[in-house]
């Protein structure tokens, strides 16, 4: 794995357990925090690599990528 | 002419015994005068309460009175004899007098005795000028001593110089008990005893010395002491001091105010000061005694310059050094873009200096890549209470625990990591008060002297959501939520839904044992003891948010306290204990990558219309880096220079490797510290720091206090940090003028809400104050959400368990988890550079006999200890503290390199590593890893300074 791999797998990862705990909540909701707490906390570039992420595994953060914002420069 | 500054000895008014709290008064007359005081006062602190110095000995204002000594004795009109002013509670209408030639009389005799069991060498006595004795002896004009000093006497008694800090010379000892009496109830280890009776009557440690006794060198002994019989070893080395200065400790997140007692700019002795709202007049062993670092031959006063990490450093002026950093800087930028520098400020570090760091990287690198040590530590609970409660910090003062009535422990070792607050619960519990220890491990406070855990919620690491799920259940399911409260202060929908989650039997105790090993009946009486046995309190630490699910964990700690009632007045609330001084701190002052100071996000287009408008540059709206994203980026080749100041990421971090190689990647990294710690080797410049004895400035303690900061001496490496901070910035193009750390609080308090009315006059005058304190709160704070929550209705969480993805397995079938003791700090940078080294030299691991016998292993011998990221080896320790399949370790000492072991795992919400689970294997072995020859190896090679001469020559 490069490094570049490497550090999409542990975006992936992240995004995933911030899904794990919106999971309690109702799905709408769900991915909107999720998408909210990504838009929040990550950088500009951090999110454009989830953007760019094939397909990823989690249904929830799938649904989430609807409302993750690009970076305004 | 007059000195310009009266540098003067603070000295505290000991009233003798201690003022009671009491709104009834009672009126009385001593010597004539008039006097009210609180009901349950004595006759001797009512007399001193008008400046009435009653002879004493065996009484001291931070102890209950004993009795003991006889010098006291007042006559009192109506009654027979002479009665003891310390024991003697004051009465209404009670006409006292406190000299009169009977009193004179008696009181010469009482010392007359003393005396002739006391050594006369009062002239080379190191307690000379220092001596409640010698005070006595005058004051009662002692002139003859009719018993000779030929009779029986202990002068010959051999001193116990045990204890690296202080000496014990039982020939000085007058059997007064105070030292004996301050173990028990300021400290609460209960180590000493008077052993004998009469004649033979002597203060003993223990069977043996107090090196090897129960002792924990917290020093409340010593200060007791009205004798040279207990003394710190300073103090006979150099001598009285002459002038003292209040300053606060720089070690825990308690945060006890000092008097550093000097000698020219020489300290002798550092004594907690009564005064001190954090610590009332206590300290352990740390604050007290371990500031020896501060002058130890290991700093380095030089700025320092590089091209490689494997040059040897090159020793520069101040200019040189800047200018190479803010060269380099720019240069990075320039090729690699805006994003390609960051810095990281320290909890360890003042308020003035963290803010001023977080300003030059948002002004003068233009990029938000600012964050805190506090990322690994408390980051959860900034973001966990926020989401609930609406304020990122604990609720309470820590004075509140005294009218605590339930307290639970979770996650937390207060007697090791936050000694002056584990004194004072210590002594709510022996009042009456209730513990509940949730813990893996069997901390301290489970069973000690005169205390005993009513629940020890032994959990399997990784699983404080299960156990707080399953605690929650049985306060819905058995209906004792607290309805007035959460109907009144609450969001009641959000409540719904929460009670509707905790209540499905997938969270009852019964299910949730399987997960956290935690019996369904003990937690069922712990859940209806918290919530039905009066003020329930929580505490918590590092054990809660250094999870997986810290963040969540912490908001299932708040939705308890909400759904019991349990939060907005004294006795309850929700306490996260912080590690280092100035955890809170360092979070309130906006060293965070998306928040300015007093949490308001980035893109707050209002907040960074303010900071620009102040600052006079354009700031980014988008969040930055956090550590490990600027770790995980280095490694990447996106991110390539870093500032940091006063933190050691290469210790301190979780998987070091992964770490290490993140600093090696980059092309600039600047450190400033007291030494050449462990991120040094990876740095290409090197400031030198200035330790909390050489600056001014503030800490913010865990109960939100801020305290005062004061310089004692000059900085050894000639500036202070936020000298150096502001002189980083000019050099990159944008110059800050402060000639003073007060000015950079005055910005702050101007640019954040909750500091407003924040000054150093404001300080110099209250000593302390609570944030927030502002025009609605001019005093500060000492209790939050007291009729609303600061969001305003209280809101609950949903906290699903989601077990950690780092589970053990068949390679690696053990759990490890970390934590501290008390003897040493954090990396232990400072107190590994101190004596307290006599009580911990190295980390070992614990390990239950059971695991230890099926891999042969026994205490002392040397084990490896190895997780997916990599390997150690250490000493083990043999004991049923840990149980079966988890085993322990500290992350003290840089040569073990328990971080090496710990994974990049961390809290869903804030990246805060998991450093409390991580799956390991453990086997016997006879040498170190090969990290830890690497480490050993490097320890030399990249850390050579190249001697002036040679550079010459070169
Ligand atoms: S130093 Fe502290 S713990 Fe030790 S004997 Fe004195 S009071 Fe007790
Ligand atoms: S050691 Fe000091 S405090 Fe203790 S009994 Fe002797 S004189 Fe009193
Ligand atoms: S309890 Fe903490 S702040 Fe107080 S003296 Fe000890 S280390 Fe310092
Ligand atoms: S001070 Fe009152 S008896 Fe000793």
């Amino acid at each position: 794995m490069s490094a570049d791999e490497r550090n999409v797998a542990k975006l992936a990862r992240m995004a995933g357990q911030i899904a794990d705990f919106f999971r309690a909540y109702p799905e709408a909701q769900a991915a909107s925090s999720v998408a909210e707490h990504i838009n929040k906390f990550w950088t500009p570039k951090m999110r454009a690599e989830v953007l760019a992420m094939p397909e990823p595994g989690d249904p929830l953060v799938a649904k989430a990528r609807a409302f993750v914002r690009t970076g305004e420069k | 002419m007059r000195p310009t500054q009266a540098a003067r000895l603070i000295k505290e008014v000991d009233f003798g015994t201690p003022i009671r709290a009491n709104e009834d008064m009672v009126a009385l007359t001593i010597d004539g005068v008039d006097v009210s005081v609180p009901k349950g006062t004595s006759v001797m602190a009512a007399a001193m309460t008008l400046g009435t110095k009653i002879p004493k000995l065996c009484a001291t204002d931070s102890l209950e009175p004993f009795g003991s000594c006889r010098l006291c004795l007042v006559e009192i009109e109506g009654r027979k004899g002479a009665p003891a002013s310390c024991t003697t509670p004051a009465e209404a209408g009670m006409v006292v007098r406190t000299q009169t030639d009977r009193l004179a009389k008696l009181r010469r005799g009482v010392m007359e005795l003393y005396i002739s069991d006391h050594p006369l060498d009062c002239l080379t006595c190191a307690a000379n000028g220092d001596c409640e004795l010698q005070d006595m002896a005058g004051a009662v004009g002692l002139r003859d001593v009719r018993y000779g000093y030929a009779g029986e006497n202990h002068f010959g008694d051999a001193k116990d110089q045990s204890n690296p800090y202080f000496s014990y010379d039982p020939s000085k000892c007058i059997v007064c008990n105070r030292c004996v009496r301050a173990c028990e109830e300021t400290q609460g280890t209960f180590a000493l005893t008077i052993s004998g009776r009469g004649f033979d009557a002597r203060v003993a440690a223990g069977p043996t010395d107090f090196l090897s006794s129960e002792c924990v060198s917290c020093g409340a002994c010593v200060q007791a002491c009205p004798t040279a019989t207990l003394t710190e070893k300073s103090v006979i080395a150099h001598g009285q001091p002459d002038h003292s200065v209040v300053t606060t400790c720089a070690y825990c997140g308690v945060g006890c105010s000092f008097k550093a007692e000097m000698q020219g700019d020489r300290v002798v002795r550092m004594v907690p000061y009564k005064d001190g709202a954090a610590n009332e007049g206590h300290s352990c062993v740390k604050g007290r005694f371990a500031w020896g670092y501060a002058t130890h031959k290991d700093r380095i006063t030089k700025p320092m310059i590089r091209a490689k990490i494997t040059d040897p450093w090159r020793e520069v002026s101040w200019d040189e050094a800047i200018g190479h950093a803010a060269s380099e800087f720019k240069r990075i930028q320039a090729k690699y873009g805006r994003e390609a520098v960051g810095a990281i400020t320290s909890s360890r570090c003042t308020n003035e200096e963290v803010f001023l760091v977080q300003k030059l990287v948002r002004a003068a690198f233009g990029n938000n890549n600012v964050d805190t040590c506090a990322r690994v530590c408390h980051s959860p609970t900034g973001y966990g209470l926020s989401q609930t409660f609406g304020t990122s910090a604990g609720t309470q003062d820590f004075k509140s625990v005294e009218k605590s009535d339930v307290i639970l422990v979770i996650g937390a070792n207060p007697t090791d990591a936050h000694p002056v607050f584990a004194s004072r619960l210590k002594k709510r519990l022996r009042a009456g008060a209730q513990l509940i220890v949730a813990d893996p491990r069997r901390i301290d406070l489970v069973q000690s002297p005169h205390i005993r855990a009513a629940h020890h919620l032994q959990l399997q690491p990784g699983t404080n959501v299960a156990l707080l799920a399953s605690l929650a259940n049985v306060i819905v399911t058995e209906g004792l939520v607290n309805e007035a409260y959460v109907r009144e202060r609450c969001d009641l929908a959000a409540f719904e839904a929460w009670a509707r989650f905790v209540a499905q039997e997938k969270n009852s105790p019964e299910a949730m044992e399987e997960h956290t090993g935690v019996p369904a009946a003990d937690v069922r009486a712990a859940a209806r003891l918290y919530a039905t046995g009066g003020n329930g309190a929580i505490y918590y630490g590092l054990g809660v948010t250094e999870h997986s699910q810290g963040s969540t964990t912490v908001m299932a700690i708040a939705n308890l306290a909400m759904a019991t009632g349990n939060v907005g007045r004294e006795g309850v609330g929700v306490n996260p204990l912080r590690g280092q001084n100035n955890v809170q701190g360092s979070c309130d002052m906006g060293s965070f990558p998306h928040e300015f100071s007093g949490y308001r996000h980035v893109s707050d287009d209002a907040t960074r219309d303010m900071f620009e408008s102040l600052w006079g540059v354009k700031l980014d709206r988008e969040p930055g880096l956090r550590i490990p994203n600027m770790i995980d980026e280095a490694v990447d080749g996106a991110f390539r220079g870093l500032y940091v100041q006063g933190e050691d990421i290469a210790q301190s971090d979780p998987d070091t490797q992964h770490i290490t190689s993140g600093l090696a990647s980059m092309e600039c990294v600047v450190v400033q510290d007291l030494f050449l710690n462990e991120t040094a080797k990876y740095a290409h410049v090197f400031l030198p720091g200035a330790s909390f004895l050489e600056k001014d400035g503030t800490f913010t303690n865990a109960e939100r206090r801020i305290n005062r900061v004061r310089q004692v001496m000059q900085p050894l490496g000639g500036k202070s940090e936020w000298q150096a901070t502001c002189d980083l910035s000019a050099a990159l193009g944008y110059p800050m003028a402060y000639t003073h750390p007060s000015e950079i609080m005055d910005e702050i308090a101007r640019l954040t809400p909750g500091f407003r009315n924040v000054s150093y006059a404001k300080l110099d005058e209250m000593g302390s104050v609570q944030w927030p304190c502002n025009d609605s709160a001019p005093n500060g704070t000492p209790l939050m959400h007291i009729d609303r929550f600061v969001r305003g209705k209280g809101r609950f969480m949903l906290t699903e368990y989601v077990p950690t993805q780092e589970r053990s397995g068949p390679l690696f079938p053990l759990l490890l988890t970390t934590g501290r003791i008390l003897s040493q700090y954090n990396v232990g940078a400072q107190t590994r550079r101190t004596d307290n080294n006599a009580w911990h030299d190295e980390d070992v691991l614990e390990i239950n006999p059971f695991d230890a016998e099926n891999r042969g292993v026994r205490s002392g011998d040397l084990v490896a200890l190895a997780s997916r990221t990599g390997e150690i080896s250490l000493r083990a320790e043999v004991t049923d503290r840990v149980q079966p399949g988890v085993v322990y370790t500290t992350f003290h000492h840089a040569v073990t390199g328990a971080n090496v072991v710990t994974t990049d795992n961390s809290d869903w919400a804030t990246n805060c590593p998991e450093y409390k689970v991580t799956a390991v294997q453990v086997r016997r072995t006879n040498q170190h890893s090969a990290w830890q020859e690497k480490n050993l190896e490097e320890d030399v090679s990249l850390r050579r300074i190249a001697t002036p001469e040679l550079v010459a020559a070169k």
